[in-house]
């Protein structure tokens, strides 16, 4: 079984948690990463830092700078995920970023690089499937997945082309906007899961504006995963040292707000 | 009649140029870019919306903007003979307005109730900013906190017009950090809000889009300049930011192969410092919706671009000067910030004309060029701005307290 099949089983929803790489130093990103883990997250992604993160909001513009500052180099990103693959065989990790850090050596280098690394799957804010050939023919060939993101905006019609050459799951972005600001109404997001659902069989995982363990409760009610970013690192960013403690602990908060959840409703 | 070897018939259906250009956006902002070119290709068939463009222009813009002989230039130089196309007479001071008025005609009929945009030099925010009073819609300008410090006179036009001027903080907190912040805002607005972008960058089909509207630069010159002369320049000139003025007054001669081009790109304070010569100094990247020559490191980060003048400090170029690069139809080069302001004084003094510092690029790279060319030979150049804006820069430079 994929790692990714074995993180989304059904009866339950996968908490997936995100943070910046390099954040605020390199060296700091593998407990972090840790720390998400033995929190109860079932699939990490690890985003790789850019000057320019057009998609996203203050909190995570500010990790990226924070990162470049500490002199993150794309390097560094493969590092840590080549030392969390050795340490977390089984769970699923997902390099999230902007295209141009992924493509500048050539898509394949990137791809090959993944390999190596022991990355599972890929998010690339900024090629939609228009522009697939950019990256998703060398990540297909690695064996790699692609993650596409739908949106507010991705109508019917639109669908099948997002859906079109995606794997491991299907990220909802629930609000049309940035990272880490509003939430979106929960009958708006149940009303997308259900449409996303009967479109394909990959799991549906939603994220933007999740921010507490009682809106990932709610959504994990419905969805297949439950994506939270911003959250987790505002924590990094307020705890300094203290950080993987204080994150493992607000994971655990996800966690089990979702499980009690399913538990209800089961 | 469809010519089989054009050099006009670009982007492709996809809006690539070449390997250049395409729409390299986030999924929420792919369903509006459609919509953009939809309705675009629809605007462009229809005549009532071409009437109302060049009617505006007319009346409103002031065009057609003279084609001027500079006959104390020329003699200085000693050699070719050099006319300005004078879209610094434009109103509002530059060419950006055709390109507003343009967008903002497009919004219009797509039903959209605000309009966003970014700015540099200020030139592209006054100009959005009048073309929203002229038609009564809510401006948003999302500008650098350093240009807002140093182009306050443009900051303060903008809201007399009734703009809400935003300014940015993060990166170098200029051009390109006012344009990814435009860009969240239009990821958060999908539904009432129009982008006017500044220049002929970003996803398809604004290259396009903005070049057409610009292309009356070219449009003009060519029909004023066989009017008056009977016969085509050897060579133009333009100053290049995003290369929206250039591309305007490039396009329409882009078949003629008499004609050669020279792209002017900011040296700064030397190729081997701070510059913003994305072609002279970049290599092929992907930011803000296209492929491009961006200024980059080994990984890919964006480098802060540094030129004297606020508009052309900006880390890219529009995909379709980097396919006309590769194709080697137009020529690049660059002048640093001490050879533009000797351009800029020496517009002054010779032909009583006060240009932008961004034109002021294209007059140095002139000064250059007029003495190697023949007294018989022709150089037309995109005045594209007047330098009201600029004083306060050039008199610090300068070192003159005003
Ligand atoms: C007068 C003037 N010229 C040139 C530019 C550069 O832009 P572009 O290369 O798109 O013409 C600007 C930008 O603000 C400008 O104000």
């Amino acid at each position: 079984m994929s790692r990714f099949a074995s993180a989304f089983q059904s009866g339950r929803s996968a908490l997936v948690c995100f943070v910046t790489g390099g954040d605020p130093t390199p060296d700091a990103t593998p407990a972090i990463l840790d720390a998400l883990v033995e929190g109860g997250a079932d699939v990490v992604e690890l985003g790789m830092p850019f000057t320019d993160p057009m998609a996203d909001g203050p909190a995570i513009q500010r990790a990226n700078l924070r990162s470049l500052a500490a002199g993150t180099k794309t390097a560094d990103i493969f590092a840590i995920a080549t030392g969390f693959r050795a340490r977390h065989p089984n769970v699923p990790l997902v390099l999230m970023g902007y295209a141009n850090p992924m493509t500048i050596r050539g898509a394949d280098w990137f791809a090959a690089e993944c390999t190596t690394a022991g990355v599972d799957g890929v998010i690339c804010v900024d090629i939609p499937p228009e522009e697939d050939p950019e990256l998703g023919p060398a990540l297909r060939a690695e064996g790699i997945s692609l993650i596409r993101l739908a949106t507010p905006t991705t109508d019917a019609a639109r669908l099948p082309a997002v859906l079109d050459g995606s794997s491991g799951f299907l990220y909802y972005v629930s609000v049309a906007g940035i990272t880490g600001l509003q939430q979106a109404a929960q009958a708006s997001i149940e009303d997308a899961v259900a449409r996303l659902k009967a479109a394909t069989d990959i799991p549906v995982a939603v994220g933007f504006g999740v921010r507490t363990p009682e809106q990932a409760a709610e959504i994990a009610k419905v969805a297949d995963g439950v994506v939270v970013g911003s959250a987790i690192i505002d924590i990094v960013a307020a705890e300094g040292a203290n950080a993987p403690t204080k994150v493992r602990d607000f994971v655990r908060s996800l966690r089990t707000a979702m499980d009690h959840a399913r538990e209800k409703t089961a | 009649m469809t010519l089989i070897n054009s050099l006009r018939t670009q982007p492709d259906d996809r809006g690539h140029f070449g390997q250049f250009g395409g729409r390299y956006v986030a999924e929420t902002l792919m369903p509006l870019v459609l919509d953009l070119e939809t309705e675009y290709r629809k605007a462009k068939a229809d005549p009532a919306f071409h009437a109302e463009f060049d009617d505006l222009l007319e009346h409103y813009v002031g065009r057609p903007s003279p084609l001027y002989f500079a006959p104390r230039l020329t003699e200085e130089l000693g050699g070719a003979q050099i006319w300005f196309k004078r879209d610094e007479l434009n109103h509002t001071g530059a060419h950006k307005i055709n390109n507003c008025i343009g967008q903002i005609l497009l919004a219009i009929r797509m039903g959209k109730t605000r309009i966003i945009a970014e700015t540099g030099a200020g030139q592209h925010g006054v100009a959005t900013a009048t073309v929203c009073a002229r038609f009564g819609l809510p401006c948003i300008v999302y500008m650098g906190a350093t240009d807002v410090a140093r182009q306050a006179p443009n900051v303060f036009r903008m809201k007399l017009l009734g703009a809400e001027v935003v300014p940015v903080t993060s990166g170098a907190a200029t051009l390109k950090d006012a344009m990814n912040e435009a860009l969240r805002d239009w990821v958060a607005n999908v539904d009432d809000t129009f982008y006017i972008i500044g220049t002929a960058a970003g996803p398809h089909p604004y290259p396009e889009l903005v070049r057409d509207f610009q292309s009356v630069i070219g449009k003009e010159a060519r029909a004023q300049m066989l009017s008056r002369v009977g016969r085509l320049p050897d060579v133009l000139v333009a100053s290049i930011g995003g290369g929206s003025n250039s591309i305007g007054l490039f396009h329409p001669f882009l078949d003629d192969p008499s004609v050669k081009m020279l792209g002017v790109e900011a040296a700064g304070h030397g190729l081997d410092k701070e510059h913003a010569a994305s072609l002279a100094g970049g290599r092929p990247g992907i930011l803000h919706g296209n492929k491009t020559y961006l200024l980059q490191d080994e990984d890919g980060q964006i480098t802060e671009g540094h030129s004297i003048s606020a508009g052309l400090d900006y880390p890219g170029i529009g995909p379709e000067h980097s396919w006309l690069k590769e194709i080697g139809r137009v020529d690049y080069t660059s002048v640093t910030d001490t050879e533009a302001l000797e351009g800029f004084q020496l517009l002054c003094r010779t032909e009583g004309i006060i240009p932008a510092l961004e034109p002021a690029h294209a007059i140095a790279a002139v000064r250059k060029l007029a003495p190697t060319m023949d007294k018989d030979q022709i150089i037309l150049v995109n005045l594209c701005g007047r330098g009201d804006k600029d004083i306060f820069s050039v008199a610090e430079h300068l070192r003159v307290s005003l």
